[in-house]
């Protein structure tokens, strides 16, 4: 459980901070306003393509609340034009940009920048 | 700038920061507290064994104080104060200097000196430390009791039950709730706390606590025994006065440190507040009149004197074990002249008293138990001073069906002064203001905005009313609408679906709403159609719930139970054995499901394909647990074999599920079919049952078990069966048309106006004329069915949507768990 913890305290990570371009798989692994999940060493990431806004998110796959490995499976929305994600099991909401829990006093997610490169969805790390 | 010290880091103690924070930046601001975690919410604690963590219970975390620019020492505890150097010095021996010292020490459990008090097993319930031990001594036994009836006894009594322990309650006084409730009350809450499987013990004067080393049993003076291996001790507080007394600041004889109406003590520059301080001869042990306290010394900090403390409304409401239980205003009226009204129906555990003044124009307090719907409206007659209507027994006895009217036009007689947010003491005058002039139109608005609802939430219904009966003043039109992204209610959204004729989310999103959606419309728009076109739900896979994303319904560690249909619950020996081979083979845990089927649970997403492979080859069809639809038909055997069955229960429920499986709806739907008026299948808690006589079938609607049992409704008798099954055609036609999202049929039932005599007009006399299309839109849908299960697992690129990840064909390694019984079962997710 150690990794799991390590993952919740996670600082969100910011673009100028990337190190590692992860290539994870073809954009068309990932379903239309929706998430899959990636591994990463030893790391699980959800990444939503969120048609609607043409946009791409990546995060942590494990809810905070009751360290669940399952944002992946969650419904995108969003909440004032803020892109967030619920988690299946009590709907807890995270926004996508920030991480920020944005319906209860959860902490915060990690949340990765992504990129996309010749048809494939890249995701940031710092190491 | 002034430098303010508190000793004490409780629900008061924080609620001081914030508002002395909210007032000035310009105090620094210094706790210290002596438990390990920043405070935390004392009034919720038994949520601590129901799935609750530490963490969910903190009132802020550590970084809030950061960020408030307050130093907050945990696990500090002030031992000594020099009043005249005005510093203070901790057990670590740290000095601090005040210039204002406020002392927010609470209380301890009280623990009165019985002859071994000390033994292994007796324990307080107090603090998150008290739980964790309790919960770790409750995994070695098997009966426990709680010394006290109170409120905070009954409580713990609760967290004996969610520990799985045979739980009593041991009270010395000769009723439950002494403070709170009259003895006819407590007869009526004792009743129905034995049906929740607690045993009080009344009357009970406690001699001894026995045992060989660890716990053994009660010895009372009336020679009686109890035999239990464990003890919660609840018997009242004591005020944490050690301090005070060692500083020689005035004490209560009975505990407590005095303060005046400023909360001062007998030293200018030392406050005390909450449960450590006495006004008036007594201690306030809620959390509202702490709060009010922390705000007027907040105040005399800042430089505000006007505002005083007089006392403080005691009334409570609260749920004490799924009993709602209410006390407000003077409960008992012993030293007032007054007259009692008493309704009392002990069969359904409800008892109500209103106290009116001797001339019938007050009401003066009074006591609801089991149904303490009226409460707030209540409290506030009685906080306001409000004229009693003509019969004032109306006010608890009522007219059902106009109950919601009635609590709407209460609020509406409210005095703007009158208080509604007990805990934050908000008026009515502050939320209208809110409403009308800074233009908030939700609660959650005005919780944000006024941090109304927020502590107890007690009053939220009544802010609820208050905010549609303001809105609707303002020419507001306050409609239901799903959510931000659509301003139209489900049933809107049913017509324009159906008539316009659109297929997908994402059309509906462009044409009738904006944004990008959210959790709330786009599986209520998936189940709309669903119940409309009947497509492949996997179409649409993303705007469906979980459950329904994977077809199977997802449990604590991220695993899936799998369901297959067993049609009335029959099932072939050839079958039952299949379903062992797969779940042996795929080592999954296996339940009998109150639905008459079996549950295999424990499955990885990335197996679900494959264990329904194998159940398809073996005839198995979804059983659609997973979705909002139609579970399963439970039946009892019937005149196949049964020697009283009049019908045959078992033939009519399997047509039925055959009928109606996959068929989605705004919630769950469930039926059953009982042989004969033994009604073995269960028939009146389920939303469509039927009931076997010599004639026919009676078909019952609207039941419901769950946290709201509600027996089903008769419709209609001696049916035959094709005239059953139109009319259970057009009522679950009517409801999927109609009904709000996540709405079961009895709540359904209970908005309609015009309730079930409606109903009967609509389905049986058809008075609105749509009973033909109700019928032929059901048969659409059942021509339409298909198994979602084996339409995957005949199609790769479905198949492939079950993958853990997409990079790797891994499975999660992170879901761990333990043997129980000779099974696997996931770890505890508490316990991670």
């Amino acid at each position: 459980m150690e990794i799991l913890n390590a993952i919740k305290t996670f600082k969100p990570e910011v673009e100028t901070e990337v190190n590692v371009w992860f290539k994870a798989a073809h954009v068309t692994a990932f379903p239309e306003n929706g998430g899959a999940c990636v591994k990463y060493k030893d790391m699980q990431v959800a990444v939503f393509n969120f048609t609607r806004r043409n946009e791409w998110f990546a995060c942590q796959n494990l809810c905070p609340h009751k360290m669940q490995m399952v944002l992946s499976r969650g419904m995108v929305g969003s909440v004032e034009g803020e892109p967030k994600v619920a988690c299946p099991f009590h709907k807890k909401t995270f926004s996508l940009k920030t991480g920020e829990c944005l319906n209860a006093e959860e902490c915060s997610i990690a949340v990765f920048p992504v990129k996309i490169e010749d048809g494939y969805v890249h995701i940031g790390f710092t190491k | 700038m002034k430098r303010i010290v508190i000793v004490g880091n409780g629900m008061v103690g924080y609620k001081l920061c914030e508002k002395l924070r909210s007032r000035s930046a310009e105090v620094e601001i210094i706790v210290y507290g002596e438990e390990p975690r920043p405070a935390y919410d004392r009034v919720h604690l038994s949520s601590y064994f129901s799935g609750s963590t530490a963490d969910d219970l903190l009132m802020a975390p550590a970084s809030w104080y950061v960020e408030n620019n307050i130093t907050l020492h945990t696990g500090e505890l002030v031992i000594d104060i020099d009043r005249e150097k005005k510093t203070i010095k901790t057990h670590m021996g740290r000095h601090d200097h005040y210039d204002h010292l406020v002392l927010a020490t609470g209380s301890s459990a009280f623990v009165p000196t019985i002859d071994g008090v000390e033994r292994d097993g007796v324990f307080v319930y107090r603090t998150i430390e008290d739980l964790n031990d309790i919960i770790a001594y409750s995994k070695k036994v098997k009966r426990g009791a709680v010394m006290g009836g109170g409120l905070l006894g009954l409580e713990a009594a609760k967290a004996l039950i969610d520990l799985g322990l045979e739980t009593h309650v041991v009270e010395f006084a000769p009723r439950l709730m002494p403070r709170q409730i009259d003895d006819a009350a407590s007869e009526v809450l004792a009743h129905k706390l034995s049906q929740l499987g607690i045993t009080i013990h009344l009357g009970k004067n406690t001699k001894s606590i026995d045992g060989n080393g660890k716990l053994e049993g009660l010895s009372f003076a009336d020679g009686s025994k109890l035999d239990i291996e464990m003890l919660v001790i609840s018997a009242g507080i004591r005020p944490r006065d050690e301090l005070a007394k060692a500083t020689l600041l005035n004490v209560h004889p009975r505990g407590g440190i005095l303060v005046d109406q400023h909360l001062r003590t007998n030293d200018e520059n030392i406050f005390a507040i909450g449960e450590s301080a006495v006004f008036n001869n007594m201690v306030y042990g809620l959390v509202a009149p702490g709060y009010e306290m922390a705000d007027i010394v907040a105040r005399q900090i800042t430089g505000d004197n006007a505002k005083t403390f007089n006392g403080f409304d005691m009334s409570t409401k609260l749920k004490l074990i799924g009993v709602d239980v209410g006390s407000f205003g003077d409960p008992f009226c012993d030293n007032t002249p007054s007259i009692p009204i008493v309704f009392k129906n002990k069969h359904k555990g409800v008892y109500k008293r209103i106290n009116i003044s001797e001339d019938g124009k007050l009401l003066l307090g009074g006591i609801l138990i089991g149904d303490a719907s009226q409460y707030n409206i209540l409290h506030q007659m009685v906080a306001n001073k409000m004229p009693l209507p003509e019969n004032p027994e109306t006010l608890i006895i009522g007219n059902g069906s106009a109950k919601g009217g009635d609590e709407g036009a209460g609020v509406k007689g409210l005095p703007d002064t009158a208080q509604i947010c007990s805990c934050e003491n908000i008026t009515k005058g502050e939320l209208v203001h809110q409403i009308t002039e800074c233009g908030i139109t939700s609660v959650d608005g005005l919780k944000k905005s006024t941090k109304a609802c927020t502590g107890c939430g007690g009053c939220t219904p009544l802010v609820n009313d208050l905010l549609k009966i303001t809105l609707e003043s303002m020419g507001h039109k306050v409609k239901k609408v799903l959510c931000e992204h659509f301003d139209f209610s489900r049933q809107e959204l049913y017509d324009l679906i159906k008539v316009k004729g659109i297929k997908s989310y994402d059309a509906l999103l462009d044409m009738h709403g904006k944004g990008d959606g959210c959790e709330i419309c786009k599986p209520a728009v998936a189940s709309l159609m669903a119940s409309i076109w009947n497509d492949l739900i996997l179409e649409q896979d993303t705007i469906q719930d979980s459950n329904d994303r994977f077809l199977a319904n997802i449990q604590r560690g991220g695993t899936y139970s799998v369901v297959p249909r067993i049609a009335g619950g029959e099932i072939t020996p050839q079958k039952l054995s299949a379903i062992g081979r797969i779940a042996e083979k795929y080592n999954l845990y296996t339940k009998i499901t109150g639905g008459q089927r079996i549950d295999m649970f424990g499955a990885r997403m990335d197996q679900l394909p494959d264990i329904w492979e194998e159940l398809v080859a073996e005839g198995f069809e979804s059983g659609h647990a997973y979705g909002k639809s139609l579970r399963t038909i439970k039946s009892c055997v019937g005149s196949t074999w049964c020697r009283y069955g009049v019908q045959d229960s078992v033939s009519f429920a399997v047509l039925i599920e055959e009928r109606y499986k996959g068929l989605r709806a705004p919630h769950k739907l469930k039926g059953a079919v009982s042989g004969c008026i033994r009604e073995c299948a269960e028939a009146q808690s389920k939303d469509f049952g039927i009931i076997a006589t010599d004639k026919g079938w009676n078909l019952y609607v609207c039941g419901n078990g769950g946290a709201r049992p509600q027996h089903a409704k008769l419709l209609v008798t001696d049916v035959d069966s094709e005239t059953c099954i139109k009319y259970i055609d057009r009522f679950l036609m009517y409801y999927i048309r109609t009904a709000d999202p996540l709405t079961r049929t009895a709540t359904w039932l209970n908005k309609l106006d015009g309730g079930l005599e409606y109903l009967y007009d609509v389905v049986v006399n058809d008075s609105l004329g749509i009973g033909e299309m109700l019928e032929k839109e059901m048969e659409g849908l059942i021509a339409t069915y298909h198994c979602e299960w084996k339409k995957v697992v005949e199609d790769p690129a479905l198949r492939a949507k079950f993958r853990h990840f997409v990079n790797s064909d891994d499975a999660d390694e992170n879901i761990e768990y333990v043997d129980m019984r000779g099974q696997k079962c996931p770890v505890d997710w508490n316990k991670k």
